[in-house]
């Protein structure tokens, strides 16, 4: 029985198929040579960044990767300033400073994108551990991908955030590849869970293809941060079903294996779920998909029409 | 009175010049002042920004009941408890991201790293995540965090090539942070104050062998301004430029010096990064003569920045080519007879003088 609002339900939809589509569009721009530098798309992992996120306050915070563009719209980012940012724009939320892998909205509850794989989790200890000394109810929450969780930032952030029972919720996308890497060529325990054991917190493991199981395990761990029993990792098993970067040869993987992933993707999932279950309707879901799209064109049309940063502001941010 | 080093001794027939504080004074008489060690100096700007600011917070191995490895934390624990002054895993990476994490919503954490040769851990947080994190979010965010650690010269202890190292160009070079080291107890009080307020990552390196080192620090509050040179003796005829255990080189020298009709001018640079070109500039076209003293290796060290930004700020008043005393470009060894020659004497420091006088 899925005990969530109907406006949630659709809200979640909303934003999956607006990751989609604005993964979709940036890799189509990076392909036609408008995106510089490069594009990971976070297509497949929808319902994983959805999931969480949509069990966050807005001031909870997000830690992402060098693939959170999905994270950012997860939490309520603004695509038109996603897409500025990615074609390097004067309007985009880093100033067009940052480019795809840095996109950080920190208006909606960002402490930064950061692309060195496992960097990014000392900061969301770091956050959590100030809104314990403050008293505050807040959880900080750093995303990594499986290869992430073989760096010592992680390894001693789990350590730090589990001896001081801090409000940290340690998400691990296991999408199976680093960059061309499979997960079972790194790691040897087969439910990365597990792991959590080690640290003293407890380990939740979940389907990342559907949203609803991936919501209600993070509303439990978040809720169980917010309360100060401290963190858990809570693993979302997904798949990349786009390459490493936008266009990349995927040498290393079968194409049967990704058709195999394509039909257990998440936006499809929750349609016939949701739909089955009369949660909710095909009509609304039809509607959220064409206000998507209509949205998207308008973020890239946005993006294409912003000025560039000015030259003479090269030297702008280094210091506060 | 300092500690006066074996190494720092410097013969001079009967009379024989030491390290001592009343080489370097920076109180004026009459106003109140008590005399602290570089080490309590440091402690005491800990202890009043922690009073003055709730955000502020003090992370590091052993730094709680133990006072960190130097005892520069002593008492603190005491006063504040653990929710302010918080003892870590040997995690030095992440003590630094999680203080940076802690910055970036609003706290202004105050890590120590035991000896800057463990910073090594670190590398990613300070110098890939907390120096970039405000040019790639243009402009979101501000980290306002210090980063202690100990370094250079071993006090005479031969602690051998892993805890002796002078690391301040690692820093230095990376955009984004601001690197300091102060020389005496005043200057370590104000310059950890104003690195406290500072509303950017900081390095905060403190020299082992001054710990000891003692100095008058007035009562009044005061706090001393980053990215400035210090002009600690003005002089005419050479410009020295040094910081940390060098600028006291410097001052000994000076005095060495003066009965032979020699005034030398002592340029402390106790912010290293984003240099004040201005001060040194300023000094080396009066002067005409420059000598660059550091602590760390030779090769790509900061004298090499420092020389070379005298000759683009005063070339055409420059009587004498630049010359430079340095640290070896060696490991520090750990027998206590080789470990002496690997960083300069006060006798290095007193005939490169001489020999730029003589051009």
């Amino acid at each position: 029985m899925i005990d969530i609002a109907h406006e949630t339900l659709l809200e979640m939809y909303r934003r999956m198929v607006r990751i989609r589509h604005f993964e979709n569009a940036a890799s189509d721009l990076f392909r036609r040579g408008l995106v510089k530098g490069t594009v990971h798309p976070y297509v497949g992992q929808e319902a994983s960044g959805v999931g969480v996120c949509m069990a966050l306050h807005q001031d909870d915070l997000i830690a992402g990767t060098h693939r959170s563009h999905g994270h950012n719209i997860a939490k309520g980012a603004d695509c038109a300033r996603m897409m500025a940012e990615i074609l390097g724009k004067e309007t985009g939320y880093c100033k067009g400073r940052g480019g795809s892998m840095h996109i950080a909205a920190f208006e909606t509850g960002s402490l930064g994108a950061l692309a060195v794989v496992g960097s990014g989790i000392p900061l969301a200890v770091g956050a959590g551990l100030a809104f314990k000394l403050r008293g505050e109810e807040r959880v900080a929450v750093p995303f990594t991908g499986e290869g992430g969780t073989n760096t010592g930032n992680w390894h001693e952030g789990m350590n730090m955030a589990a001896i001081w029972n801090l409000p940290v919720v340690f998400v691990l996308e296991n999408n199976h590849y680093a960059v061309s890497t499979n997960v079972d060529d790194v790691i040897k325990v087969k439910d990365l869970a597990q792991r959590a054991q080690a640290y003293g917190m407890p380990g939740v493991r979940v389907d990342g293809f559907d949203v609803i199981a991936v919501y209600e395990a993070a509303a439990a761990a978040v809720a169980r941060a917010r309360r100060g029993d401290g963190p858990t990792l809570l693993v979302t098993e997904c798949y990349r079903l786009e390459g490493h970067y936008a266009g990349e040869p995927e040498v290393y993987r079968t194409r049967d294996e990704v058709k195999e992933y394509w039909r257990r993707e998440p936006l499809a999932r929750f349609r016939v779920d949701m739909t089955s279950a009369g949660l909710v309707a095909d009509n609304e879901l039809d509607a959220i998909d064409n206000e998507v799209q209509v949205e998207i064109a308008e973020a890239v049309e946005f993006a294409k029409q912003s000025p560039a940063p000015d030259p003479a502001t090269a030297m702008d941010f280094i210091y506060a | 009175m300092a500690p006066t080093a074996e190494r720092d001794s410097v013969s001079l027939g009967s009379a024989k010049p030491t390290l001592s504080s009343d080489l370097i004074v920076q109180v004026s008489p009459g106003v109140p002042a008590k005399e602290l060690t570089y080490q309590e100096a440091i402690r005491e700007a800990l202890r009043e920004e922690m009073e003055r600011d709730p955000s502020v917070f003090l992370m590091g191995e052993d730094i709680g009941k133990h006072g960190g490895a130097f005892g520069v934390t002593r008492t603190l624990f005491d006063q504040f408890g653990a929710n302010r002054v918080l003892n870590t895993p040997i995690s030095e990476n992440t003590i630094v991201g999680a203080g940076t994490g802690a910055a970036l919503v609003g706290m202004r954490p105050v890590m120590e790293i035991m000896f800057v040769d463990f910073s090594g851990l670190a590398m990613d947080q300070i110098c890939t995540q907390a120096a970039k994190l405000r040019l790639m979010t243009g402009g979101q965010v501000k980290v306002p965090w210090v980063l202690r650690m100990p370094q250079g010269g071993g006090a005479g202890k031969s602690i051998a090539a892993q805890h002796s190292q002078s690391l301040e160009v690692w820093y230095a070079h990376i955009p984004g942070l601001k690197v300091v080291m102060p020389s005496t107890p005043y200057d370590a009080k104000g310059l950890m104050k104003a690195a406290i307020r500072d509303d950017n990552p900081v390095i905060f390196l403190e020299q082992k062998f001054l710990y000891a080192f003692r100095g008058l620090v007035p009562d009044a509050e005061y706090v001393v301004p980053l990215e400035q040179c210090d002009v600690k003796r003005v002089g005419a005829d050479v410009t020295v430029i040094a910081n940390g255990l060098m600028v006291w080189y410097a001052m000994l020298a000076a005095k060495i010096l003066a009965p032979e009709g020699i005034d030398v001018e002592v340029i402390d640079v106790a912010t290293i990064s984003r240099l004040d070109r201005a001060t040194i500039g300023r000094s080396a076209r009066k002067t005409g003569r420059v000598v660059v003293i550091s602590e760390a290796c030779r090769s790509y060290g900061p004298s090499g920045e420092w020389a070379m930004s005298a000759m683009e700020e005063a070339f055409e008043y420059l009587r004498a080519p630049i010359v430079r005393v340095t640290g070896r470009d060696t490991p520090i060894p750990f027998a206590d007879s080789i470990e002496k020659g690997v960083w300069p004497e006060t006798e290095d420091v007193v005939q490169a003088i001489r020999s730029v006088m003589a051009w």
